[in-house]
């Protein structure tokens, strides 16, 4: 429980700070902190595939594109202005009306009374061979969302050209 | 061991900051920032519940966030793109002044 509880912390204490810092560069920075966090509460679980891939793609793929962005956008510069939009007032209320609304369900329900089931075997090897026989035709279609979303973004981010009107 | 109920309320209160980021922030990278922290927040429950459920050994759950992360890889890199071309086209990143389709 103590470990859960600092993970927990950790990952709520990243995601914060992620939304709320000034500078976009501690934004991202943040952001890797939660996914740590995250990570880290998918091992205590029991996935450990998926807590390593949550490691391979969020911090070492995700977190760097983010930076990217930043860079490409001049986002590391602090911005003048106010960093919340105008209405963040009616945001904040529709994410606390979220949240307690999810919260009173999940306490409500019988989830809290469930008791803990032994810990599962889930080895990297029985994921692969479900991956090989069960899952063959989901993997294949992920590879191809995964081939169009790169040439998608590649073509996106091109430089538009200066064509005359 | 942790019971469900706590991974399912952390799982709902960094829903709850994502959703908050992505509504109230005015720069388009940390809305996209926190749209991927509602996807981990899914993420979680389907893990949590693949632990907690009655047929753990089915595997379906592992395999379900496994889908959901590559998806969301996906996701993020296209967001991205877009971000940067919407930058180069209007020089700001900020989704408040990209208001061209309001007037």
């Amino acid at each position: 429980m103590s470990i859960f509880i600092i993970l927990a912390a950790l990952t709520v204490a990243g995601a914060v700070s992620a939304l709320s810092l000034r500078n976009l560069v501690h934004c991202a920075l943040a952001l890797t902190v939660a996914f740590v966090g995250l990570a880290g509460l998918y091992l205590q679980l029991g996935a450990q595939f998926v807590g390593f891939a949550q490691i391979l793609v969020y911090i070492g793929a995700v977190a760097i594109l983010v930076v990217f962005a930043i860079l490409l956008t001049r986002g590391s510069e602090p911005p003048r202005q106010p960093i919340f939009s105008p209405g963040w007032l009616g945001g904040a209320v529709v994410a606390a009306v979220v949240f307690s609304l999810l919260t009173g369900m999940v306490l409500s329900s019988e989830a809290v009374t469930r008791e803990i089931p032994p810990l599962p075997q889930a080895t990297v090897a029985s994921l692969g061979e479900g991956f090989m026989t069960r899952y063959i035709l989901p993997l294949e279609v992920l590879g191809l969302l995964l081939t169009a979303a790169l040439i998608g973004a590649v073509i996106i981010a091109l430089k538009e050209p200066r064509e005359s009107p | 061991m942790t019971p469900l109920h706590a991974y399912l309320v952390l799982s709902a209160l960094l829903f709850s900051i994502g959703l908050a980021g992505a509504l109230i922030r005015r720069n388009a990278i940390i809305v996209l920032i926190g749209i991927e922290l509602m996807l981990n927040a899914a993420n979680l429950n389907f893990i949590a519940f693949w632990r907690f459920g009655p047929n753990p050994q089915a595997l379906t759950g592992i395999v379900f966030a496994i889908f959901s992360i590559a998806v969301a890889a996906a996701e993020a890199a296209v967001g991205l793109a877009l971000i940067i071309s919407i930058y180069r086209h209007y020089q700001t990143a900020n989704v408040d002044e990209i208001n061209s389709m309001k007037d």
